[in-house]
């Protein structure tokens, strides 16, 4: 099977269900590029490359917008209302403080204060999180965040594979579905088949499988949690590792069968600890496999505050390889 | 209108300062000891100059991304931002915040700003201040022709008018909002039009001429202080490099980069100036250059050598007072 990128992957999704359904558009900031100019429009394609190329196929169908969040939400809802299928690109998820009341109180609405009379098939793509020194206002995950409305459906892929199942499945699905990419994975590769196919939403994906201790990541938490349970394997202790794929909806029997066999739990994420998945992670263990925890359950996370710029204090900031292994092996003792 | 030997000094000395340190920032970028996402300025520096020369340091700007010219040009110290370029914990945001959040509130600089028409509403703010203060206070804010499309920047200038505060708003055209033209993304012809529809006089000017924004600047504020409501300044210049270190700038046509650094430099164009009027001699600017030349050298140097934040430091400054129990 052929390696891609992340990037690629995505951006041969777009291009397959653009291929297959003209109701499908991209609309973002310089998803063509060079709009105006004298120069080469179309030759951008996103600030990280994932729209490459659909300009020059459908230039009726990859949309430069001026900059303005709250319209290019607004116009996808819109257009989604009415039929279409609208992928948007905002460019970082921090800037969902823009464009907040079109997501939250408006497409993630619909249907339900409509009566259950509508479909907004709309998918909103965001590069989100941390590991560039953005700092405080171009690195957020805020995922964790959007996860808590209900009426949208939160997908945040860790590999390759996955972005272009799961974006397929975003496209073709009936709800407003919000797409966090993991930037600092754009360039990892993966083995991604070149035809089109389908991860269902609510079906978590077991990176690793173990017997001691249950773990659930997010994002880029994934590789990095990976690499730790490859090395505390070689010291004998076997992890399951849990990748949801979805927040919402939440694949919640994955996470509890496989607590129940464990007995122990360690959540990481690399989001700010309060109200976000990791404690939501932990309350439902709490609440639905008590009784089977033999170890306090263990979150892993950012601190309680906003991501710095200067690189060791970033590096300090996200839960590195040392505070994952400290994690789990905290429930072993 | 004739302006004080000192001030025009002053101007030469700020503008040379904005062209050295962007570019010695855009070498260590590629050297590899500026991390983030940085953006430059060089080109567009009488903007900034021109501006500022007005303003004292209770005055208050607010920035954007690119935002080092803004900084310096109201009176950040070179040397603190270069650290804060390099993550230094020494840095002017001791390294919290980096190229996109310089900030110097002492000095009235309410920081660069990494959210595209961020900074507007906040400025109203700082003028609705001064309006109830009385205090003759003006409250500058920073926008680019890619900005002003943004709902916060609309609703900043129509509020400013309805609250009738000494806000100013400096529009500044650079052709180009990322990869974008503003041929494409504003949409109506003439967006000085557009501004004025709000509600406020716009002074234009040649944002290669620093004695044009001067000018500009000079009754925009002047309109602002006297208590009159907000007022704009729109100013157009190209900028010199790619939006960020290493864009390929497939928007530009041929010879457009060739044509504006040779034909659009404020800085030629001040010394073209002064050599016309006599006002300052040759010897005397080429002394600010050396004098600038070593300062810029001298922050890198310093940059390099200035303290690493550690890890503790991460939680600082989230808060004033946070009553949380470990
Ligand atoms: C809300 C928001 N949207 C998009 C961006 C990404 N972005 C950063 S700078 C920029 C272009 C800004 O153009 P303009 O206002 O003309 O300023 P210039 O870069 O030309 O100085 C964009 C789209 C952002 N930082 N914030
Ligand atoms: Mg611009």
């Amino acid at each position: 099977m052929p390696e891609k990128t992340m990037r690629d992957a995505i951006n041969e999704a777009l291009h397959q269900a653009m291929e297959q359904d003209d109701s499908v558009f991209v609309i973002g900031e310089d998803v063509a590029g060079c709009s105006g100019s004298g120069g080469d429009v179309g030759s951008v394609g996103g600030v990280f490359g994932v729209t490459g190329g659909i300009y020059h196929r459908w230039p009726n169908r990859c949309i430069d917008t001026p900059i303005s969040e709250s319209a290019i939400v607004g116009a996808a809802a819109g257009a989604a209302l009415v039929g279409m299928r609208p992928v948007a690109e905002i460019m970082f998820a921090d800037f969902i403080g823009v464009c907040m009341d079109q997501i939250v109180n408006q497409m993630a609405k619909f249907r339900y204060m409509f009566g259950g009379k509508s479909r907004c098939p709309a998918v909103i793509r965001f590069s989100a999180g941390g590991g560039f020194s953005a700092a405080g206002q171009h690195s957020q995950a805020m995922y964790q965040v959007m996860t808590s409305f209900p009426g949208l459906k939160v997908v945040v892929p860790s590999n390759a594979y996955d972005a272009k199942g799961l974006l397929l499945s975003a496209i073709q699905d009936d709800d407003p579905v919000l797409f966090f990419e993991p930037k600092i994975l754009y360039q990892e590769t993966a083995e991604v088949p070149d035809d089109m196919y389908t991860i269902p939403f609510g079906e978590a994906n077991f990176v690793r499988e173990g017997d001691d201790v249950t773990v659930v990541a997010f994002g880029q938490m994934v590789p990095k949690t990976a690499a730790v349970i490859d090395t505390l394997g070689e010291e004998g202790i076997s992890c399951d590792l849990i990748d949801p794929r979805t927040t919402s909806p939440l694949d919640e029997s994955a996470i509890l069968e496989s607590v129940e066999a464990t007995g122990r739990l360690v959540i990481v994420d690399e989001a700010p600890p309060r109200c976000g998945l990791t404690a939501d992670i932990a309350g439902l263990a709490a609440d639905k496999a008590f009784s089977s925890l033999k170890a306090p359950i263990k979150q892993v996370s950012a601190p309680h505050s906003p991501t710095p710029f200067s690189p060791e204090l970033e590096a300090a900031y996200l839960p590195d390889a040392e505070k994952i292994t400290a994690a789990i092996k905290a429930t072993l003792a | 209108m004739s302006i004080p030997k000192e001030t025009l000094l002053h101007a030469y000395r700020t503008m040379k300062t904005i062209r050295e340190f962007e570019e010695r920032v855009n070498a260590e970028i590629m050297n590899g000891q500026i991390p983030g996402f940085t953006h430059l300025y060089t080109g567009q520096e009488a903007n900034a100059v021109g501006v500022c020369t007005h303003l004292d340091e209770s005055d208050t700007i607010i920035s954007t991304h690119r935002g080092h010219g803004h900084c310096i040009a109201k009176g950040a110290e070179v040397s603190g931002m270069m650290k804060e370029l390099f993550g230094s914990s020494e840095g002017l945001c001791k390294g919290k915040g980096g190229s996109m959040h310089v900030a110097d509130i002492d000095k009235g600089i309410l920081g660069a700003n990494g959210i595209v028409a961020g900074g507007p509403p906040i400025s109203v703010g700082s003028a609705l201040a001064a309006k109830i203060r009385k205090n003759g206070k003006v409250a500058v804010s920073f926008s680019g022709d890619g900005s002003v499309n943004q709902g916060t920047c609309f609703e900043a200038m129509n509020m400013a008018v309805v609250l009738q505060a000494p806000a100013v708003f400096v529009i500044e055209n650079n052709f180009y909002s990322e990869h974008t033209s503003i041929n494409y993304a504003v949409g109506c012809d003439d967006l000085k039009a557009r501004t004025e529809a709000f509600g406020f006089p716009v002074f234009v000017a040649d944002g290669a001429d620093f004695f044009a924004v001067h000018e500009a600047a000079g009754e925009a504020i002047a309109h602002a202080r006297a208590g009159n409501g907000p007022a704009g300044v729109f100013a157009e210049q190209g900028r010199y490099h790619g939006h960020f270190v290493g864009d390929p700038q497939a928007y530009r046509t041929e010879g457009e980069l060739e044509d504006l650094r040779e034909n659009h430099c404020p800085l030629k164009n001040f010394r073209a100036r002064m050599a016309e009027t006599g006002e300052l001699n040759e010897d005397e600017l080429d002394a600010i250059d050396a004098e600038v030349m070593a300062k810029i050298e001298q922050s890198v140097t310093d940059a390099k050598a200035a303290a690493r934040p550690t890890a503790e430091q991460v939680t600082e400054d989230v808060y004033i007072q946070y009553n949380a129990t470990a």
